[in-house]
């Protein structure tokens, strides 16, 4: 623990068991493995399409990774804006236009992402990732290895579309059989968000003085709340 | 009973016969064997004993179980895609929904995955709040199970001392942090305030009734033949399925895996300060996660109780700037909760709101045993192992 406020400890980018991880995990997948990197103590590495049920035959059987602790998609493209630039609006984060990728990086722009832990060794966990082309979002299925993959590949299917071979029924796990579309895809708009200003905005009152403070010219959330009260 | 063979979705047959051309038929049948074939029980969403919206599709011959498919998604708020348009202060607002029993446990690692981000620490004081007030909504939340679990089989007194002895908890939580259930005190870099006057005493004191209660939960419901009876080598999760299921936190404590985050992950908050133990047991029924819980809500009381007496002093922010920006990076901060692993894997681009967050949630994984534990049992059982896998729906649909 710190001995001052806001003083930090140094995090090394592998922790001692994930260097360990790593090196046997090299040794198993060789060259199946396209980058590797570490997150504040976590090793993650990024596979190959076709080693993605291996590398986790791997995790689970040379490297003791008994748990599954979740399976769940990347889409990397940039967050579209929902606020106009220079609108004063800071509820919503602006997001960086460009795309770029995380940790041990990606080819394109969907990606999958795993972590396996083990329940007898302390800190001991993987991080895995696996590109998926756009054209293409097949990936093997884990859930011969791991039975709980069963419904996070459920999930990773209806919020992104990926495909998992393998799987004993792929249908929709949280949303409505009807259900069209793969809402957690940067490109699915986030609608309640872009027909209806933040409503915290609306709170703010115009400064005397300040334009929108005018009787005509006010804005229509200004004219809204008026309506409101009125009622 | 009456038993039907429904047919499966999908092969509904075409009815274009007279149904009196064959009454002839259906009395000759009354001296054969009676039909047994399968029915379809739809539980939930709205039945009294599923804690919610969670809806069980079993399909039964006789009273056996012969499958079951939890339908789920009937509370999906979208926490996901929510935060991708949130900053980090409003979405610790959003997450204390997830787990509602457990607010406080559910910021925690949302909020020290920010802090790694940004590489500050809260300070000791802060930390040990922290880890106090953790411990505290674990308490509330396994008194409630403790009570509720004697409910479901058919035993009502242990609800109404569990419902009092949470109450007393959610009451110290509500004097520090101002709400009951969704305290919302975390703050990135450290807490929101410090301890209001008198409470280490007050909490003391509870801590000690606390203690006493589960003696009592013991005398009365783990003693109890008819609970045993109803729990003992009921709903068996063996370990390594458990685990390949990530099923986590007590469930699998109570298989036999010794495995808890506050001793066996990353080190966070102080729980390396203290003197406590993990306990399991062997047996994977709904009797030991039961015993399991109840044993964890001792420790829990014995952990604050000890934290009171060690805590330090000091201030409680580090310093933040007042805009917070997360630098570009992933984390992933996974937390030991009442429920089992609570985990945030944050990946930020460096503006005032994460670009992605996967929630990984504990009743999530913890329920997705339940078509395998549920096969082969008898309807009632099914009751009680629900409610022994002690599940939240907020936590299973996020």
């Amino acid at each position: 623990m710190a001995e001052s406020p806001g003083a930090t400890e140094a995090v090394p980018a592998l922790r001692e068991q994930a260097v360990d991880a790593l090196t046997r995990l090299q040794a198993e997948l060789g060259d199946s493995i396209v980058e590797h990197d570490g997150a504040f103590g976590d090793v993650v590495v990024r596979v190959r399409r076709d080693a993605w049920r291996r590398s986790a035959q791997v995790c689970k059987e040379g490297l003791g990774c008994d748990y599954l602790s979740f399976i769940a998609g990347i889409d990397w493209m940039p967050t579209p804006a929902v606020v106009e630039e220079g609108s004063g609006d800071t509820s919503t984060p602006a997001q960086p236009k460009e795309q770029t990728y995380g940790v041990a990086g990606s080819d394109g722009r969907y990606q999958l992402l795993a972590l396996v832990e083990s329940t007898r060794r302390k800190s001991w966990r993987v991080i895995l990732k696996t590109d998926l082309p756009d054209d293409d979002l097949h990936a093997e299925s884990w859930v011969s290895l791991y039975p709980g993959a069963d419904w996070h590949e459920r999930e990773a299917w209806e919020m992104y579309g990926f495909v998992f071979d393998g799987h004993p029924s792929l249908r929709h796990l949280y949303l409505p059989s009807e259900f069209e579309g793969h809402p957690l895809r940067k490109d699915y708009p986030l609608l309640a968000r872009e027909v209806k200003p933040w409503p915290g905005l609306v709170d703010v009152e115009p400064m005397p003085g300040e334009p929108g403070d005018g009787d005509d010219t006010t804005s229509t959330e200004t004219t809204a709340i008026e309506a409101g009260e009125s009622a | 009973m009456t038993t039907t063979d429904l047919p499966t979705p999908g092969e509904l047959p075409e009815i274009a016969v007279d149904p009196a051309a064959f009454r002839h038929l259906a009395d000759a049948q009354v001296n054969v064997e009676l039909d047994t074939g399968d029915m379809v029980l739809n539980i939930g969403p709205q039945h009294p004993a599923t804690h919610g919206t969670l809806r069980l599709v079993v399909r039964l011959d006789g009273e056996r179980v012969v499958s079951a498919d939890p339908i789920i998604g009937y509370m999906h708020r979208g926490y996901e895609k929510l935060t991708e348009f949130r900053t980090y202060p409003q979405i610790t607002t959003l997450i204390n929904r997830i787990d509602w029993l457990s607010s406080f446990a559910n910021e925690v690692p949302f909020i020290q995955a920010a802090e790694h981000l940004m590489t500050i620490e809260a300070p000791p004081r802060a930390q040990y709040l922290r880890t106090i007030l953790t411990e505290l909504s674990r308490i509330a939340t396994f008194l409630l199970f403790l009570g509720e679990m004697g409910l479901q089989v058919g035993a009502i007194t242990p609800a109404f001392y569990g419902f009092r002895d949470r109450e007393y908890v959610l009451n110290l939580i509500e004097a520090v942090t101002g709400g009951r259930f969704h305290p919302n005190f975390n703050r990135i870099g450290g807490i929101k305030d410090d301890l209001p006057w008198g409470w280490i005493s007050e909490c003391r004191a509870v801590m000690n009734k606390t203690l006493a209660s589960c003696d009592e939960f013991d005398d009365l419901v783990v003693g109890n033949p008819i609970f045993q009876k109803r729990t003992r080598s009921i709903g068996i999760i063996p370990q390594e399925l458990g685990a390949a299921y990530g099923v986590s936190g007590s469930n699998l404590r109570a298989s036999g895996v010794d495995w808890d985050l506050r001793r066996d992950g990353p080190k966070y908050l102080v729980y390396d300060e203290l003197d406590w133990r993990v306990w399991t047991h062997p047996d994977g029924d709904s009797f030991s996660r039961y015993w399991v819980r109840l044993q964890e809500t001792r420790e829990s009381a014995r952990m604050v109780l000890q934290m009171l007496d060690q805590m330090p002093s000091g201030p409680l922010m580090a310093k933040v700037p007042r805009i917070i920006k997360v630098p570009e990076g992933e984390v992933f901060v996974n937390t030991e909760n009442p429920l089992g692993e609570m985990g945030y894997y944050v990946i930020s681009k460096g503006a005032t709101g994460p670009f992605r967050t996967k929630i990984r949630s504990a009743s999530f994984s913890n329920v997705s045993i339940l078509p395998w534990v549920l096969r082969g049992v008898y309807v009632p059982d099914i009751v009680t192992i629900l409610a022994s896998l002690y599940f939240i729906l907020g936590d299973i649909d996020r």
